[in-house]
């Protein structure tokens, strides 16, 4: 079929070909970046912590006129209630095991700092998130030891939360290992080297490298060093604590049920509410919650956009089908077939929306720009942009098929009669 | 005419139920996703404290060196405990207060209750009249308070209304964390959004607090900050004296300066504070300073959420699509009726009486869309939890203002879409109509 009329009927229907044209392009442009906001925030929200979230689950509370954390004896009471309550959790019937912790993965409360290879460094080294922990830490989270050993009970030691002393051992994540060490190509000859943690002048021991762990944080900030985690042996001292809870399979709920009675038998004194206990998944849900909102935000303006736009297609299409009735009943009557009306309209279609692609593409690019710029995102892959423009073509072409189905169906009879 | 017009509008209309459907549906998701994700930006965009915005300011000094500092050599954000007490000691502005977060445990009255957790601020006494907060009962703590480091404490009308059951509290005791403070004022539900004075240190969109107590009793209570606290380099303190003297920071102060000549020389007397520990050796590069009114101190720290400013920005470019979608709906519908139309012109109706008919059918679509579109955005700030954390969903509401501008908007751009339709609708040649048929 020939271009040139199909051409010069477009001309006598400007405003209706720049509409859809420019329509199908920014739809283009808003579908492909949508799309590309969708997937990012869906692969952030899938990527594992590299901790066991089932059947886990984390209390925090603080105590009522507990001791100063300040001086050494308080230090030692402190320490005391901590241990008498880890007893009581370990005791609990569904209860597998059980360690003081002072944060979780996507808990978004953070103790960060940095860790290098010398004595007294004075540049920043390898940012990292630390967590303070006992020798239950392992099992009671699910890390994978990938090289050397676990904490035992010799390593943990206890203090005063602000007391900044350097411990003799630490363990590592993977992530960790590879940046402190990357000429080392087995992940195990990180293990019985020294390092130091925040400038400190002290070495620390790693004994053993953890897979994977994720940092607590889930903000941007943190987003550069989100597999860069530190196991430390000691139990923090402060008026408040926390401790992460394995529960056996299946018995999460009675478990955490019973956490607040066995802790209050212990001493009531605390403050030990609703908010004080929350399953893993409740703290997966609310660090993700805005990514999974925002995915759902743009998948719902997609569909409708999509929507919106067949519609218009449709819609406009309809018209000139009808402003054209005799025209096609004249065509048909000179020997037109069915099929060559329907490709006519097809083919307008397809050409309106080919214009329109070219232009979407552009606005695609500018708006990721725009984003990349106001908003920090990423660059948007090529594939996403040209899968938007075979997408864009299909659509057109679904939504013309009916009103051209209906134009092919305009008897040649038509042209003897008057308009 | 004005009736005649929608009467002869609403007929056209349910002629073809569909494409009036389609239109009104475009112009009602269009303008409700606008509305919905308007509805959050506007909560968090808004000015706090309108009337004082300009006049209230957070100094920075920059404490850790061009090695440590935040990208662009800027200073942290707040003030470490020896800078932050030299300060205020200073007091260079007529008014100012340093502040840091604290989360407190507060015994009810009744033993059979168990403790809670209470959260709120360490001030001065400048707070309360800086930041213009309204009292229920009694006022704020004298500057006296301060310097005798006393034990007094303001309280919220909520906690009031737990605790003493919304009596008037004034001189009553309270205990927190096993320590007694002396009510001498009770706040009204005082809650600015976002929480200026302490986007940095705690939560901008936060619960309101509930206790104010003075920051020098605090210190020597040795109350730790309950928000952010940020070090660098060396971090080998071990108790709390090595942290006061570290150079972490967790400090937040404010101060307010009423002119251009104040602010000046505020400016100036922090340049050469800085300059002063450049050559005490304290700190071994040149002074850099800043200081920030609420706005500009909003604006660096991007309190405005990601998630809401994309949010917007989509429904926009979707109101937009709906409405570029309107128009070629419309320019269909009025052109099938170009003989009609004819008629008309034949009969001696002017342009001008064209206008307004087919304004008048685009203001229906468009009235019937502002219509759904609110429907919409009710439906969607009651479901706005899904996108935001609970905090800031909570700003999103639907108020009469709100609904006033979902309608407007909706008729008036369905009446912009409707101008180049309407214009072609008028450009129809009578004669040329007539003939044809």
């Amino acid at each position: 079929m020939k271009l040139h009329p199909i051409l010069a009927a477009l001309r006598k229907h400007k405003a209706g070909t720049v509409l859809i044209a420019l329509q199908i392009a920014l739809t283009l442009a808003i579908v492909c970046n949508a799309v590309f906001i969708i997937g990012q925030r869906v692969e952030r929200v899938n990527r594992p912590t590299g901790i066991d979230e089932s059947n886990l689950f984390l209390i925090s509370q603080q105590w009522v006129g507990a001791p100063s954390g300040d001086t050494a004896d308080g230090v030692e009471k402190l320490d005391a209630m901590q241990k008498e309550d880890l007893v009581a959790l370990r005791n609990l019937p569904d209860v597998v095991s059980v360690a003081p912790i002072n944060s979780l993965p996507l808990l978004n409360s953070s103790w960060t700092g940095a860790l290098s290879l010398k004595p007294d460094e004075k540049n920043v080294g390898t940012r990292t998130a630390y967590y303070f922990g006992d020798e239950q830490v392992l099992p009671t989270l699910g890390l994978k030891l990938v090289a050397g050993r676990a904490f035992n009970a010799g390593d943990v030691q206890h203090q005063g939360a602000r007391d900044q002393r350097d411990p003799a051992t630490v363990m590592v994540s993977k992530a960790v290992a590879d940046k402190l060490f990357p000429q080392a190509s087995a992940t195990g000859s990180a293990v019985g080297k020294a390092i130091y943690l925040n400038g400190s002048g002290k070495p620390s021991t790693i004994v053993g490298v953890v897979e994977r762990m994720q940092t607590p944080g889930t903000g941007s900030w943190a987003s550069a060093f989100a597999w860069n985690s530190t196991l430390v042996p000691t139990r923090m001292d402060a008026n408040f604590s926390r401790y992460a809870v394995r529960t056996k399979p299946g018995r999460l709920d009675a478990a955490m049920r019973a956490a607040t009675p066995a802790l209050y038998a212990v001493n009531p004194l605390r403050v030990l509410d609703e908010e004080s206990i929350q399953s893993f998944a409740e703290i997966r849900d609310k660090a993700y919650r805005a990514d999974v909102g925002m995915a759902a935000l743009m998948g719902v303006v997609c569909l409708i956009l999509i929507g919106v736009t067949a519609a218009g297609i449709v819609g406009l299409t309809s018209f000139w089908v009808g402003q054209r009735h005799r025209q096609i009943g004249v065509r048909r009557a000179l020997g037109a077939r069915k099929v060559d009306i329907l490709h006519y309209f097809q083919l307008e279609n397809l050409l309106i929306a080919g214009v329109g692609a070219v232009i979407g593409v552009l606005l695609a690019i500018s708006l990721n720009l725009l984003l990349i710029r106001q908003f920090e995102m990423e660059r948007l892959p090529l594939a996403y942009v040209l899968t938007g423009v075979v997408a864009v073509l299909a659509l057109g072409q679904a939504a013309v098929f009916a009103p051209a189905r209906r134009a092919s169906n305009v008897p040649p009879v038509t042209a003897t009669r008057a308009a | 005419m004005f009736s005649y017009y929608l009467q002869l509008g609403l007929r056209s209309l349910r002629r073809n139920p569909l494409l009036t459907a389609l239109m009104v549906m475009a112009i009602g998701f269009g303008v409700a996703a606008s509305m919905i994700t308007y509805s959050v930006f506007r909560a968090v965009s808004g000015n706090p404290i309108p009337e004082k915005s300009e006049r209230l300011f957070t100094p920075q000094i920059d404490s850790w060196g061009p090695k440590y500092n935040l990208p662009g050599n800027e200073p942290p954000y707040a003030l470490n405990y020896v800078d932050a007490m030299a300060l205020m000691r200073d007091h260079k502005a007529k008014r100012q207060t340093m502040l840091y977060p604290i989360g407190l445990s507060a015994l009810p009255r009744d033993a059979q209750s168990v403790p809670f957790n209470v959260q709120g601020f360490t001030a001065q006494s400048d707070f309360f009249a800086m930041f213009d907060v309204p009292f229920q009962y009694g006022s704020a703590w004298a500057a006296a308070d301060d310097e005798q480091r006393a034990a007094v404490v303001v309280i919220s009308r909520k906690l009031n209304d737990k605790l003493f059951d919304g009596a008037n509290s004034l001189g009553r005791e309270i205990t927190l964390s096993g320590h007694n403070y002396r009510v001498v004022g009770v706040t009204e539900n005082w809650n600015p959004k976002p929480r200026f004075f302490t986007v940095w240190s705690g939560s901008s969109f936060g619960e309101p607090s509930d206790i104010y107590i003075p920051l020098s009793r605090a210190l020597d209570l040795r109350i730790d900050t309950a928000g952010s606290n940020s070090c660098r380099g060396r971090i080998d303190y071990q108790d709390w004296d090595g942290w006061l003297q570290s150079n972490c920071v967790w400090v937040t102060p404010w101060v307010q300066l009423d002119s251009a000549a104040e602010i000046e020389q505020y400016r100036q007397f922090l340049e050469g504070y800085a300059a002063d520990q450049q050559r005490a050796g304290r700190y071994g590069w040149a002074p850099n300073v800043r200081l920030r009114n609420v706005m500009q101190w909003l604006d660096y720290m991007q309190v405005v959420p990601q998630e809401s400013s994309v949010s917007l920005l989509v429904a926009l470019c979707f109101f937009a699509i709906c409405l570029i979608n309107t128009i070629g709906l419309l320019l269909a519908k009025f052109l099938r009726r170009a003989s009609e139309i004819g008629v008309r012109r034949a009969l001696g109706a002017s342009r001008r009486e064209i206008y307004v008919q087919y304004l008048i059918e685009a203001g229906a679509v468009g009235l019937a869309g502002g219509v759904l579109g609110l429907l919409l955005t009710a439906l969607g700030i009651s479901g706005i939890g899904l996108l935001f954390q609970p905090q800031i969903a909570r700003l999103a509401h639907l108020d009469l203002a709100l609904v006033g501008l979902t309608l407007l908007v909706s008729v008036l751009a369905t009446m912009v879409a409707a101008l180049y339709p309407t214009w072609r609708a008028a450009q129809v040649q009578p004669a040329w109509q007539l003939k044809s048929n």
